[in-house]
């Protein structure tokens, strides 16, 4: 996922909280992700306006972590949302 | 049994009633009849116990589920509930005015079936003239209203070289997902095999398609692929494992492990009307039956692939072999391999064998052969 890029959860894929096994998930057709702190807050902040690097950058700030590390430990899974079309990513 | 983890997905079968009669349809064959169904109140309680036990999935099947009358008061409650809901549907009973309210109470994804890429092909197999075009129709209304969409196109011989355009159609209605799904031979589809069965050639050229389709497509269009079972030297994972991952209730509120569960003779099973969902889940003798690997016998028990496929499909296991806690004989350590696929080869050769369509609930028990 490049920085400039614009990711946004597309129609029928949602967070939610799995209050039985308490953990947040990312509902889609056919598949339920287990979300991680990261994958979590990443996705809390995708808004279909706000850019991958401004998304990365806001985080950084929030939990004092260097960008460059954030968006090293969330691109992969992002771009495996999106090759599941769980993700729409606008250039 | 302690330590049982709960299920992820529920696949609630409101109906066996349908307007189409696919000779693959994996109701059983002894269908349950409309008086015995549930009726919404319970569909409601057994939801919201659903999603209390920790299923996140709702699948909502038949039969047509469109053909209850209370589709979208079941929809609206499923997600009152919590649940991600999924309709899985042929497209007849769905007019614009429906979808539009299925819309309204929540809907979140569309599964269509696919019987053929064109009404001759397609009609043929459903049984329903008409089908096709009022599908097609049905499409237009779901993507006017934006669900997420999913086809599914059900593989045999005589639509095997339909894919091409399977493929294409779907990237046309903007599905973001096609699962190709060759016929499993259970429920109705175990007495057509001889119309069903794909050739050993058509199974590869399947799967060589599928995996130049997914290449081609990726980040567009996800593939979900299903290959020829019999064909295959190693047997399909049942599931996450029996009783692991999901639970089917049928029309008439019997809890099923999977949806072609009521195929093993000596398994007995709970309904909700007598105990709750969380209580059958973990205590019901039929999902413990194959519950873990503990069940197993040789060559399952002392093999490294045991918790991949968890010795592929009970119920392929009583169909052909007789016994429903023996290794699937797809698998090339069963000593039934050989003569599964020299059957499967006879099946594929029979050309012309007509198709036995399945009946209506409560019509004749045994289909006119
Ligand atoms: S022997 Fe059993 S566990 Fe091993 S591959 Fe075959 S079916 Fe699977
Ligand atoms: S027993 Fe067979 S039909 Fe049932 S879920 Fe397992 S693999 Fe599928």
């Amino acid at each position: 996922m490049l920085a400039q890029e614009v990711p946004a959860l597309p129609r029928g894929v949602r967070l939610h909280f799995d209050k039985v096994r308490e953990k947040w998930v990312l509902l889609a057709p056919e598949r339920a992700v287990t979300l991680d702190q990261i994958g979590h807050a990443i996705l809390s902040e995708v808004d279909g306006a706000r850019s991958f690097g401004q998304i990365t950058r806001a985080l950084s700030e929030k939990y004092d972590a260097p960008v460059d590390q954030i968006a090293e430990d969330s691109s992969g899974f992002l771009d495996a949302l999106r090759n599941r079309r769980f993700l729409d990513v606008t250039a | 049994m302690t330590g049982i983890a709960p299920p992820i997905a529920m696949l609630a079968e409101l109906t066996h009633r349908c307007p189409l009669s696919c000779p693959y349809c994996s109701n059983p064959v002894e269908m349950a009849l409309q008086e015995s169904e549930l009726d919404t109140d319970t569909w409601v309680r057994v939801f919201q116990e659903a999603a209390a036990l920790g299923v996140l999935q709702l699948h909502l099947s038949g039969g047509e589920p469109a053909s209850r009358r209370d589709l979208v008061t079941l929809v609206q409650a499923a997600r009152d509930a919590g649940l991600y809901t999924n309709l899985i549907t042929s497209a007849i009973g769905l007019t614009e005015r429906r979808l539009a309210e299925l819309d309204a109470a929540g809907l979140d994804h569309v599964q269509l079936s696919l019987q053929g890429t064109d009404a001759d092909m397609a009609d043929r197999v459903g049984g329903y003239r008409g089908g096709f075009k009022r599908k097609m129709q049905t499409v237009e209304w779901i993507n006017r209203i934006g669900f997420p969409l999913t086809l599914n196109f059900v593989l045999h011989r005589h639509n095997a070289h339909q894919l091409e355009r399977a493929l294409e159609m779907a990237l046309e209605m903007g599905a973001r997902r096609i699962e190709v799904a060759t016929v499993q031979f259970h429920g109705w589809a175990l007495k057509n095999r001889d119309a069903l069965m794909p050739t050993r050639a058509q199974a590869r050229a399947v799967t060589r398609q599928v995996e130049a389709a997914r290449k081609a497509h990726k980040g567009t269009l996800v593939i979900d692929y299903v290959p020829a079972d019999y064909h295959d030297d190693y047997p399909k994972r049942c599931m996450g494992g029996w009783g692991s991952t999901g639970l089917n209730v049928a029309p008439d509120g019997q809890v099923l492990p999977c949806h072609a569960a009521q195929s093993i003779p000596h398994l007995r099973f709970d309904r909700v009307q007598d105990k709750p969902l969380a209580e059958i889940w973990h205590n019901s003798s039929a999902f413990n039956a194959y519950r873990g690997t503990d069940w197993m016998a040789e060559p399952c028990r002392s093999c490294e692939r045991k918790t991949v496929d968890f010795g592929g499909c009970r119920c392929q296991a009583m169909a052909i072999v007789g016994d429903a806690s023996a290794t699937d004989p797809v698998c090339i350590k069963s000593p039934h391999h050989k003569a599964l696929q020299a059957q499967a080869d006879d099946h594929a050769a029979q050309g012309d064998a007509p198709f036995v369509h399945r009946t209506a609930p409560g019509a004749a028990r045994e289909p006119a052969e």
